[in-house]
């Protein structure tokens, strides 16, 4: 093995192809490599030459979406399919050292997952107080039924105020409500703060990552979107250079911007409190600076009390990102003297999701990402290639409760190895909602003729939820005891011509301990 | 029917049956050692800050002069340092975009991540924090507390308009997950551990 290949080794590289070349990365005062943020444990660096970006999946009208035609172009991309897999597999793996670190980490997801379900069945009790803690705050409080409703309740915001241009920081909910689009078309200036999402606002792309908008991007992509759109240098790929351009053409935008709007991790409903989770400080500019400020708010972000943050703070960045908190945790209570500070309330299919028996668990989720960074066909297909806003995992699971047929075909894009539900800081059942929804979909008759066969297939035991319960029910072996069809049935777009991904190191791991030590007496 | 009622309608018809009480969430046992400067000290530095200690009693910004020498614009929110950009006197927030070094002091630090925490009252003007290209933060070694959990017990959390916890810098890795300090905020925030004042009662 060549000296190079070695230190890869070492480094954990999983793909010789990526190359670890210099380091750009921040060091700390005594000179330790920083990891802080969404930042690298090791650099990953995509190798050039440049290879055009693969793009995401061919969206047609409500036309099902074939994920698996445009994972097949990730896949054709090995440049960006490479680093794109080495790179969420660090952030995972930066995860559990970070998990581990917490005894109490257990514990503390079964309590986060508890608060959740405790709330969302008392979603409007908790509601109520939360508006009425807005308003003795003065803020004014708006409820909007859809994504539709939500846009023109800002339009209407804006109008009101002769506002032309709005920063925005990152929301995945205005991402559901077609924000962008529909204020592009109401001659409303949308400026996104979030570097990741600006970068896919010049490239008129959406985000691919609900906490890493632009991850399926090289450097290279990056230095030909700022060429292209802020006149930057296009052979110059250095990301100090990148992201130091964009701060610079950006600050000018933040600071005559006529209004602000962010969106909300957490809203406290004993004080009406919006808590925003950044790196950047983007939504602490977007919500400071303009002289009008908006918070938008889906409603099942609720939390009862400030003491639970003391929880879900604990657990967030460390399940995203690996880091124990990010660099900004705001909280947004009332205006600035002199400013007006709206608040909109968005269901957006979040009451009628919250109606279904085996789905509305799905509403616990706090958007950490990790389910997304630990699925092998996430990490080998990029988030783009769902063709929907919310990608990986969760994305299968609530994609289709905002349009079943769209998106009848994503609950197949899942090796359903059950490591979704492991990392999930709210301990949602992934895996087995997504084993539901095949059920739902087959049902309902909204998938393809193909995909049917398979479920016909699977006849007795889908037909019996208990026995998929069983076989899926410890995770760790459900590769084992998943049912051949499940997993390598022709119809099943991730075993055609694929090997299944390899176990993850943590899990064989996992099943060393439990097989095979406890044999030879050693645990 | 209003959009308020239709939403509040779907939500009680549609309450999930079963009985979710909400759990009391139990003190955990803190995550830190005794000296909790020096684990506040180290955690902030993963995070890309930097803590240093007060100076001289007559010359405390000692270990932070070559920053603010360099500084054309400075803005003090603290009784300790005369800067030469009145907050107090802003009329906008954008008024502090040519702030080079703003000094502003903590309510209290976090020993367990790293963390400082402002409130609207210690900014005066929020967006210094943001605009400003690097922040010196004034922390008594007495405010620290020991993890988020007992922050998030202090009451500031529901009296003040706005308060946040800083930890370190301004940061991103949107690009290939390389690090980079001032992202869209300050590019550099360095914690001066200088006790407060005695306030008279
Ligand atoms: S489903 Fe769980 S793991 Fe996935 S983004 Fe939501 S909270 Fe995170």
């Amino acid at each position: 093995m060549s000296e190079e290949l070695q230190s890869r080794e070492r480094e954990g590289v999983i793909h010789p192809e990526v190359r670890a070349r210099s380091d750009e990365s921040e060091r700390g005062p005594d000179g330790q490599r920083l990891q802080h943020a969404e930042a690298a444990s090791k650099p990953i660096r995509a190798d050039a030459p440049r290879e055009p970006q693969p793009r995401g999946a061919k969206v047609k009208g409500n036309r099902p979406i074939d994920q698996a035609e445009a994972a097949e172009r990730f896949l054709a991309a090995p440049l960006h399919q490479k680093a794109h897999d080495e790179r969420l597999w660090d952030v995972r793996k930066k995860r559990d050292t970070a998990a581990h670190g917490i005894p109490e980490w257990e514990e503390l997801r079964e309590i986060a997952s508890q608060i959740k379900a405790h709330t969302l069945t008392h979603l409007d009790t908790y509601l109520e107080q939360f508006e009425a803690a807005a308003k003795a705050n003065g803020v004014h409080v708006h409820w909007a039924e859809d994504g539709a409703a939500h846009n023109r309740i800002v339009l209407d915001i804006l109008q009101k105020h002769g506002a032309k241009s709005l920063v925005k920081s990152k929301s995945m909910l205005t991402e559901e409500c077609g924000f962008r689009h529909f204020m592009a078309a109401n001659g409303i200036d949308i400026i996104e703060t979030d570097l990741g999402e600006r970068i896919q606002q010049l490239d008129d792309e959406e985000p691919s990552h609900v906490v890493m908008p632009a991850v399926h991007k090289t450097r290279l992509d990056v230095a030909d979107v700022f060429a292209r759109t802020l006149g930057t240098d296009p052979d110059n790929d250095d990301a100090h250079y990148l992201a130091e351009s964009q701060r610079e053409t950006t600050r000018p935008l933040i600071l005559k911007a006529d209004a602000g709007l962010t969106g909300c991790n957490f809203a406290i409903a004993e004080t009406g409190t919006v808590v925003t989770c950044t790196n950047e400080g983007n939504a602490d500019l977007s919500g400071n600076v303009p002289p009008l400020q908006i918070h938008s708010i889906g409603i099942e972000k609720i939390v009862p009390k400030v003491e639970h943050l003391g929880v879900f703070i604990r657990l967030l960045s460390r399940s995203a990102l690996g880091s124990p908190i990010t660099q900004y945790t705001s909280h947004f209570r009332g205006p600035r003297p002199g400013t007006e500070m709206h608040m909109v309330l968005v269901d957006n299919g979040r009451s009628e999701r919250l109606g279904m028996e085996e789905f509305w668990t799905s509403l616990k989720c706090i958007r950490c990402g990790a389910c997304m960074n630990t699925c092998p066909v996430y990490r080998r297909s990029g988030g783009l290639s769902y063709g929907a806003t919310y990608s990986g995992p969760i994305g299968l699971i609530i994609d289709p409760t905002f349009n079943k047929r769209k998106y009848s075909t994503l609950p197949f894009s899942s090796t359903m190895n059950g490591s979704c539900t492991n990392v999930c800081p709210v301990k949602i059942n992934i895996h087995e909602q997504i084993f539901a929804w095949r059920k739902v979909l087959a049902e309902e008759h909204q998938i393809p003729l193909l995909k049917q066969g398979m479920m016909k297939a699977a006849g007795a035991v889908l037909s019996r939820p208990a026995a998929y319960r069983a076989a899926i029910g410890a995770a760790d072996s459900a590769l084992r005891v998943l049912p051949r069809f499940a997993v390598y049935n022709p119809a099943n777009t991730w075993g055609k011509k694929r090997e299944m991904p390899h176990a993850p190191r943590q899990s064989f791991h996992a099943w060393y301990r439990q097989n095979r030590m406890n044999k030879d007496g050693q645990s | 029917m209003s959009a308020r009622e239709a939403i509040f309608a779907r939500l009680k018809a549609n309450r999930p049956a079963g009985d979710y009480p909400l759990p009391a969430v139990p003190d955990f046992a803190p995550l830190v050692g005794d000296d909790l400067v020096a684990e506040f000290a180290e955690r902030l530095a993963r995070m890309g800050g930097r803590v240093e200690r007060a100076g001289s009693p007559a010359d405390p910004f000692a270990p932070v002069r070559s920053r603010l020498a360099g500084a054309a614009v400075i803005a003090s929110a603290v009784p300790e340092f005369t800067g030469n950009r009145d907050l107090r006197a802003a009329q906008r927030p954008q008024d502090m975009a040519d702030v080079d070094v703003a000094i502003v002091r903590a309510r209290f630090g976090v020993a367990e991540t790293g963390s400082v925490l402002f409130t609207q009252d210690d900014l005066i003007v929020n967006a210094v924090a943001y605009l400003a290209q690097h922040l010196i933060v004034l922390l008594d070694p007495a405010d620290l507390l020991t993890n988020i959990q007992a922050a998030y017990r202090r009451p500031e959390f529901g009296r003040s308009a706005y308060a946040v916890l800083h930890t370190g810098p301004s940061a991103t890795a949107d690009i290939e997950g390389v690090l980079i300090h001032g992202a869209q905020g300050v590019r550099s925030l360095t914690v001066l551990l200088l006790q407060r004042k005695i306030q008279a009662a």
